[in-house]
């Protein structure tokens, strides 16, 4: 007798193209080209730039000299600039900053965010439906820069890392999306959790939440983005240039060309030009983000589209 | 998602969501809606816990969403910031002076340059910003390689995440100053980033580099919920690519465009505040003056608060009956728009 055995299958490499339905037409050459071609272009629009701030970001006042600015292809890569900009003084005191107020504020608006959108996951719950017309409302209408900008004085938040978090803790858009994630989560679960005598809380925490992970990833990023690419605020309500986060010292560097308070040494001496030092600050600035979102990347389709008001 | 049997109308999902053993006995009697109406109280003693956990979302979005809307009083005041070290006191001190500031606005010039600037630039957008994200996502779409879709999509997306300070750092470094092109342009006396004549294409470009990869997400998402049995079955009946393309995927992704037309109709005021600002001194108001750039040049520049409320308020009430004029067009053509009927 023999055992019919499996003929070992070759996984296809993902860089391959699966196969066709039979019904469907083989592209033609031309075709396939323009499309590669289109799509290389477009990535490459945004990949270009950035490799020429990193690069220039590493290069000595030599090498940028010789290619009369910007530099493209990388020769004697030094850090210099980095080491310059992250031995204290202006910019480093900024980024400390700007890490500390992204994460005490995406903690913050994560946490109220969850809770309220456990609190407003039980269709029919007392309030529920005033709720949640209250906020939505708050998507059509803004009550306008001049009056918030009075209540935040008034409130005595001026000169206060409060007003660089609780005026903008909240994107209602945001709520919304873990409010649908956490409605689909499997209600026999829930009951059962209950009958085992869980409390709200604790279902949140234990049940909901650990469900969720995909969503509250996508959540955590957007408000975490918010908080690290903010400026306005900060340029409105603090008037201490000592308190400036992150991105309101490079609008001063790039924008203003003034170069950076506490540094000047490297400068001096000649070792290092001015441009390194912007765009290194530059590369600080996308740094953070240009890491962590592809790892999120997987989940956005996800998390927009239960973001789809329901209830 | 649920392998109930029964299925799930709102009454049932509402009577299952609680069980009388959670609430203590509370509830243990309540029958199902409308059947008998459970009292208030014993509704409140159910879910005082759910209304805990909303309570901070809702104290914040009170006092920074709704509060404010009380301050739109100043519009109709002569408001004096010295009054008081407390804005709230200022307003209750200030003159009223009813529909002065309005008048002055509607005479004033730089106000209706700032009205025309904001159009322009609403409707260069929706020309060469707005089709770029649906073409994008047709030619993703038909990127069959998984890995090929998944790293062009994490590189389309990566700008969106970027700070309008580092999108604008970027284009200044690359095209004005000591950039990449300037040698070459700078000989014919022109510099990208500071020219008024061109500064509205340039918002366009900046606006189009950052968020045109990320608009595409929308669109694969409805592209992805298309039935591949359409497309067989359009197939079957002798239809080509194109004709694929025209009779299948172009209708899937209708309902969406005409959502995102009215958003963005609806949002026609706001066109990229932050972007401009940083922008403003370099080019100039003349070109580079916007509705909400207006508002903040009187009113935290000038310290003209009245002025500017004002200004902020007219463009806060047109913005509003955009959104609701979008919306009942949108149902007019059948499509659903932001918010049901």
């Amino acid at each position: 007798m023999t055992a019919v055995i499996d003929k070992p299958v070759r996984q296809p490499s993902r860089w391959a193209a699966p196969p066709r339905p039979t019904w469907e037409e083989e592209p033609g050459k031309v075709g396939l080209a323009g499309k590669g071609l289109v799509l290389t272009l477009a990535c490459l629009a945004i990949l270009f730039p950035l490799w020429i701030v990193l690069v220039t970001s590493l290069s000595s006042r030599k090498t940028i000299d010789q290619a009369g600015g910007l530099v493209m292809v990388p020769k004697g890569i030094t850090f210099i600039a980095y080491k310059e900009l992250l031995s204290g003084g202006q910019v480093t005191r900024a980024a400390v900053i700007s890490i500390l107020i992204t994460v005490v504020g995406t903690a913050f608006s994560m946490a109220v965010s969850v809770l309220c959108a456990y609190g407003l996951s039980r269709i029919g719950s007392l309030g529920h439906r005033w709720i949640l017309m209250m906020m939505l409302a708050t998507m059509f209408f803004s009550a306008g820069l001049i009056p918030t900008y009075l209540l935040v004085q008034s409130l005595g938040l001026t000169d206060s890392y409060l007003a660089l978090i609780l005026p903008s803790a909240l994107s209602v858009f945001n709520i919304l999306v873990l409010r649908g994630f956490f409605m689909g989560i499997s209600q026999e679960l829930v009951d059962s959790a209950r009958i085992d005598g869980a409390g709200d809380f604790r279902i949140l925490w234990q049940i909901v939440m650990p469900l969720s992970r995909a969503v509250l990833a996508v959540i955590t990023l957007f408000y975490a983005v918010g908080y690290w690419s903010a400026w306005f605020n900060a340029s409105l309500y603090l008037n201490d240039q000592d308190m400036m986060p992150l991105q309101n010292v490079m609008i001063q560097l790039v924008q203003k060309q003034e170069a950076p308070v506490g540094l000047g040494q490297a400068i001096k001496t000649g070792e290092l030009s001015g441009l390194a030092v912007q765009m290194a600050v530059m590369v600080m600035a996308l740094l953070p983000v240009a890491v962590l979102s592809p790892f999120v990347q997987r989940h956005f389709k996800k998390g927009m589209l239960t973001g789809a008001v329901k209830g | 998602m649920s392998h109930s049997t029964v299925p799930r109308s709102r009454t049932e999902a509402d009577t299952t969501g609680k069980t009388p053993v959670a609430s203590g006995g509370a509830t243990g009697t309540r029958q199902k809606r409308p059947g008998g109406k459970v009292s208030l109280r014993l509704r409140f003693r159910r879910d005082r816990v759910l209304l805990l956990m909303t309570l901070p979302a809702v104290l914040l979005i009170l006092v920074f969403n709704y509060l404010p809307i009380l301050g739109n009083i100043v519009a109709f005041e002569d408001y004096d910031p010295y009054v008081s070290d407390n804005g709230i006191v200022s307003m209750l001190h200030s003159p009223w002076v009813g529909l002065e500031n309005f008048q002055q606005i509607f005479a004033d010039s730089a106000f209706w340059s700032a009205v025309q600037n904001t159009l322009v630039l609403f409707f260069l957008q929706l020309i060469l910003f707005f089709p770029i994200p649906i073409l994008l996502a047709l030619l993703i779409n038909s990127v069959v390689r998984p890995r090929v879709r998944a790293l062009s999509q994490a590189i389309l997306y990566l700008p969106h995440f970027f700070s309008w300070v580092l999108v604008i750092a970027v284009f200044q470094q690359l095209l004005g100053g000591a950039g990449l092109f300037s040698q070459l342009l700078r000989q014919h006396g022109f510099d990208v980033m500071t020219d008024p004549n061109t500064f509205k294409f340039l918002i366009t470009a900046q606006s189009v580099w950052k968020d045109a990869g990320w608009g595409i997400i929308v669109f694969l998402a409805a592209l992805s919920s298309v039935s591949p049995d359409l497309y067989e079955a359009a197939a079957m009946d002798g239809a080509g690519r194109w004709r694929r393309m025209w009779h299948v995927t172009l209708p899937a992704l209708r309902p969406v465009i005409a959502l995102l037309l009215v958003l963005r109709v609806g949002d026609a005021l706001t066109v990229g505040f932050e972007q401009i600002l940083l922008q403003r001194d370099a080019v100039g108001p003349g070109a580079a003056e916007v509705l909400d750039t207006f508002v903040w040049w009187n009113g935290v520049r000038n310290q003209d608060f009245g002025y500017a409320a004002a200004a902020g308020l007219v463009k806060g009430v047109i913005s509003l009956g955009l959104v609701l004029a979008a919306n009942k067009v949108a149902h007019l053509m059948g499509e659903q728009g932001v918010y049901k009927k």
